[in-house]
């Protein structure tokens, strides 16, 4: 067999499999707090909760009302967008006009608040849900047994990612949001109404974060904490990436998936930290960000 | 400093000074930890404009630099002190050079993600002892006096205290401050006036960051332990609420809000039971949408409004 | 102004009386006539579903049975709070209690960190803790303070010597170490692995994976590749969980047993016995033992909707202890009960034949459990068959071992 630093390159193509299904969380989320910072400006801070949030519907969508994995994987990011849109309307769209600072601290708050409020009602020790019975079982890849699940997670999330890039960037709809971005005010003139706008995008980034939660319920614990520690490597994938284009966002969330992969089989013990030390290096010489522009 | 000020501060001084005999001094010891960590925070946030996520990190490094010099080097309390403070100097240094080239939001974010790599250092670092802690520092003596008698190192916390706040004071009301404010008010022409910025934020960053380690040693003094609580970012997220709450870029703004927290945080602990984390970001939310000034911050408006209208 | 205006108002509250309870410990008596028990705990953090709540019933309810059997001629107070995972908070809370409150005893006081710094004070004002949450061996080595604290449940060495000679026995002799990267998960690992090599097992390898991870099936396909017939998991709480839930997923558990080193009825609970059939651990408790404990567990999962974890029953069976302590020699000195502790087994729900050894450890039986498969669960938290119970001597560290200053001459 051959080998690469004394590790077999089958195994080696197992992980980077595991590093790309890591990856596609990091995509889904980080392109959510792209599309939310380009157009409002500030970085959601509740992204984390809110994919929790996402999880945590999903288990009690299951448990108290019978509604199954798909119907959910539909109902569970519309459920954390309307949250979103409700947050927008009652919180957030009084600060636009102040440092965008505030935003970030209103999010953390409510960030917080969604997270204690789900740790009272049920607990820390998480919920279980198991993989729906369409994706049990694995695929025999030769090098590696891939559950289906995960390669479920690769297929889902990037679906998800290319139709966002899509709307944005192809569309009607994403040629007012791009406008909107641009110059709000003269976007305004034209005719568009730019406070909807605003709201419906918060309400998809935080969707997207929504979405993210229901697929990662079935393959981890859901439980109130996981999003907290999550969201902290997703920032640092935010800052590695710059939050220039969306399809930045996506590419260096999967490419730091894939990394830390590999430093899980080579170098175990940094596999925390590898992301924090490539965001300094990337700071040292592109202070932007890799597919950022310096504004 | 201002005439109201130094007399608001002798004052506040005084009743420090008298504190011991009606309040209990190991939980005033800590709030005067902690306004100290969040005037030095108020320093960057307050007077550069700097959002700094990840100041946890310097409240614990010196915690467990002291703890370590004191209970393995057996250094002098005196020399653990200053190792504590140099540590998280350095490292604000580090750290700094590195976040200011960011600005505003991205700024925030990437002190949150050094600083959590900080963490995790601190987690595997056998020195600390893990989830453990490091625990049974000694206090030490200090010109003789028995520092472990909680009312000798009381007097010795007040006049840190006292000593850095007044540092504080003279470094934002110094030129030095003056470009601060500047920088705040409106960077590039700070720039196009012929300063050099980034230079200047970085002093201010690792002067908080210093004065931070000084509160995370004199902690470690008090407690007679370093956690990993003190490094955690849940802890950088207390220091800005406190700094929020009380009103930041006011002078008394931090210690008030320091004060409010440490004693919700003491006196929740047996009455609300699992929402406490609900309750702080609850005071997060209302203190943006609707109390920017914080509490100090907004007395002041009032109080102005008052004598406004009587003129 | 407003700095001492709100120093004043917020403060206010703390003002210590001025009569506090320093007069009050003359031998003989009982201070203040009231024996106040204070239950110290995590409400809102990781450990809360472990303890928590949960904690404070247990405390409760053998206050009330003791009420009940002892008719005790003092009165009995119960106290509680949330140390939020932070050791300034409780230790500060513990001190405010023993200096202004007259508490006599702190008992739950789980998470290392807090635990350590609580015992610090307990013995600096001589009172007395009983701990029933945290896992450190340092409460009764290095750090241990025979005097004053007992540690009472479980710590890292019984969970790890148990399976790591009884799983190494049953032939299942090779093992993979999945480690969390930090002193706790590493003292596990070492431990575990002593009493494997003791035993005639091998440790074929091991990987260390940061606190916290989000993903852990890279670090079991390493664990697959390994072929070890058991894969030890060196951590606790979400990461245990989470790796259980990965090594399912990834069809490790047809061919390798999975030992989970600090699992406990709860985590059972939250992930399902499909997932974590066949697994193996030590246990300090399990409901479904006998008569005794089915009856007073299901009264407390009449109060706390939770079948009890370790952690409650150990909470229940050290708040009695004390308090039978305190009813036969009639006072609550700290020495007096101490003594009176040390020289009576433990008799109880919890534990049978128990014992205080004389560096503080409560020495009683363990039990090594295998999780039922779904199949065989006849009712909900039916979960365990008891594979061994390992007799209290062989489940603790031994003496000739201890790091206690106080113990060693």
């Amino acid at each position: 067999m051959t080998e690469i630093f004394g590790v077999p390159i089958q195994a080696l193509f197992g992980q980077l499999m595991l590093g790309l299904v890591n990856g596609s969380f990091y995509a889904v989320l980080s392109l959510g707090l792209a599309v939310i910072f380009g157009m409002l400006n500030i970085i959601n801070f509740a992204h984390g909760a809110l994919y929790m949030a996402g999880a945590m519907l999903t288990w009690v969508g299951l448990e108290y009302l019978g509604i199954g994995y798909w119907w959910m994987l539909l109902l569970g990011p519309i459920c954390v967008g309307l949250i979103g849109i409700a947050i927008e309307r009652l919180m957030l769209q009084w600060l636009y006009k102040l440092d965008h600072l505030y935003g970030l601290l209103l999010t953390f708050g409510l960030a917080l608040m969604i997270e204690g409020l789900f740790r009272d009602l049920y607990g820390v020790a998480g919920q279980p849900y198991s993989i729906p019975e369409e994706l049990s079982g694995a695929f025999n890849l030769g090098f590696m047994f891939l559950p289906k699940y995960r390669a479920w997670v690769i297929v889902a999330s990037l679906t998800v990612c290319l139709f966002t890039w899509y709307v944005i960037e192809k569309t009607r709809l994403g040629a007012y949001l791009r406008a909107a971005t641009e110059n709000p005010k003269l976007t305004q003139a034209f005719g568009i109404n730019v406070p909807l706008m605003v709201m419906l995008t918060y309400g998809f980034g935080v969707a997207l974060a929504g979405f993210a939660g229901v697929l990662a319920a079935p393959a981890t614990q859901i439980s109130p904490l996981m999003g907290s520690n999550l969201i902290i490597v997703v920032f640092a994938v935010v800052v590695i990436g710059g939050m220039g284009s969306i399809l930045g966002s996506v590419l260096t969330g999967l490419g730091l998936g894939i990394i830390e992969g590999m430093i899980k089989v080579f170098w175990p013990e940094a596999s925390a930290t590898v992301v924090f030390m490539i965001m300094a290096v990337v700071l040292m010489f592109r202070p932007a960000g890799l597919f950022g522009r310096e504004k | 400093m201002n005439r109201r000020v130094t007399v608001a501060y002798l004052i506040g001084l005084g009743l420090l000074l008298i504190a011991p005999t009606f309040l209990y001094p190991i939980l005033v010891m800590k709030v005067l930890c902690f306004a100290l960590f969040a005037c030095a925070f108020n320093l960057l946030l307050g007077y550069t404009g700097l959002l700094s996520f990840g100041h946890a990190v310097f409240l614990g490094s010196a915690a467990y630099v002291t703890g370590h010099a004191l209970k393995v080097w057996e250094l002098p309390t005196l020399l653990g002190l200053l190792a504590g403070t140099g540590a998280a100097t350095l490292l604000g240094w580090a750290i700094g050079s590195l976040a200011i080239r960011r600005q505003g939001i991205y700024f925030a974010m990437v002190t949150l993600a050094l600083a959590q790599m900080v963490f995790f250092f601190f987690l595997q670092a056998p020195f600390t002892g893990g989830e453990d802690g490091l625990q049974g520092v000694p206090r030490g003596t200090l010109f003789g006096l028995d520092l472990a008698e909680d009312i000798n190192l009381y007097y010795l916390v007040v006049a840190i205290f006292a000593g850095s706040f007044w540092l504080i004071q003279r470094a934002i009301h110094s030129p030095f401050g003056q470009i601060l404010k500047a920088i705040r008010e409106n960077e590039p022409r700070a720039i196009s006036l012929g300063y050099d910025v980034a230079k200047y934020k970085l002093l201010a960053f690792v002067l908080s960051a210093g004065l931070a380690g000084l509160a995370g040693a004199t902690k470690t003094l008090v407690f007679k332990f370093a956690t990993l609580s003190d490094a955690h970012w849940h802890t950088s997220g207390e220091v800005v609420l406190m700094t929020l709450l009380g009103g930041m870029g006011t002078v008394f703004g931090p210690v008030v809000g320091a004060t409010v927290i440490v004693t919700l945080q003491n006196e929740l602990a047996d009455k609300v039971g699992s929402l406490v984390t609900v309750i702080m970001g609850a005071i997060f939310v209302i203190c943006v949408l609707a109390f920017r000034r914080g509490i100090v911050g907004e007395s002041l408006a009032l109080y102005k409004r008052m004598i406004g209208q009587k003129l | 102004m407003m700095k001492r205006k709100l120093l004043a108002l917020t403060l206010s509250a703390l003002i210590v009386p001025a009569a506090g309870s320093a007069l009050a410990q003359a031998k003989g008596k009982i201070s203040g006539d009231v024996v106040k028990i204070a239950v110290l705990t995590d409400m809102s953090g990781v450990y809360s579903d472990l303890g928590g709540k949960g904690s404070v019933v247990a405390a409760e309810m053998a206050i009330e049975d003791f009420k009940a059997q002892a008719k005790p001629k003092f009165k009995i107070e119960l106290v509680s709070a949330d140390h939020q995972n932070k050791a300034d908070i409780g230790s500060n809370k513990v001190r405010e209690w023993y200096d202004t409150q007259g508490v006599d005893m702190v008992t739950d006081a789980l998470n290392s960190a807090v635990a350590l710094a609580v015992a610090k004070v307990t013995t600096e004002k001589n009172k007395i803790m009983i701990n029933a949450g945290a896992a450190s061996t340092r409460l009764t080595n290095e750090d241990c303070a025979p005097g004053n604290v007992v540690h009472y449940v479980y710590d890292t060495y019984a969970l790890a010597n148990g399976p790591g000679k009884a799983v190494t026995k049953q032939g299942k002799d090779t093992w993979f170490f999945l480690t969390a990267d930090y002193a706790f998960g590493a003292s596990l690992e070492k431990d575990t692995t002593d009493a494997v090599k003791a035993n005639g097992g091998k440790v074929v390898g091991s990987v260390r994976h940061p606190l916290n991870a989000s993903d852990f099936s890279s670090f079991l396909l390493q664990a697959q590749a390994s072929k070890a017939k058991v894969v030890g998991l060196a951590n606790a709480g979400g990461d245990t969980i989470n790796s259980i839930k990965a090594a399912n997923e990834f069809g490790l558990t047809k061919n390798q047993t999975i030992v989970g080193l600090l699992t406990t009825i709860i985590d059972i609970h939250a992930l399902g016995l499909p997932t974590t059939q066949g697994m193996m651990f030590t246990e300090g408790y399990y409901w479904n033992l006998n008569p005794e404990t089915r009856e007073w567990s299901r009264k407390f999962f009449s109060r706390h909707k939770k079948m009890p974890s370790m952690l409650h029953a150990g909470t229940y069976s050290a708040v009695t202890t004390y308090l039978k302590a305190v009813q036969a020699t009639g006072t609550d000195d700290t020495a007096t009960v101490m003594k009176q502790m040390r020289a009576t087994p433990i008799n109880d729900i919890f534990a049978k034949g128990g014992k205080i050894r004389e560096d503080g450890r409560m020495v009683h039986d363990m039990y090594l459990v295998e999780v039922k498969k779904p199949a065989e669960s006849k009712e909900p938290w039916d979960y365990y068959h008891v594979k061994q119970v390992i007799p209290g001597d062989q489940a603790f560290q031994p003496m000739a071992l201890s790091r206690c200053p106080a113990v060693k001459k």
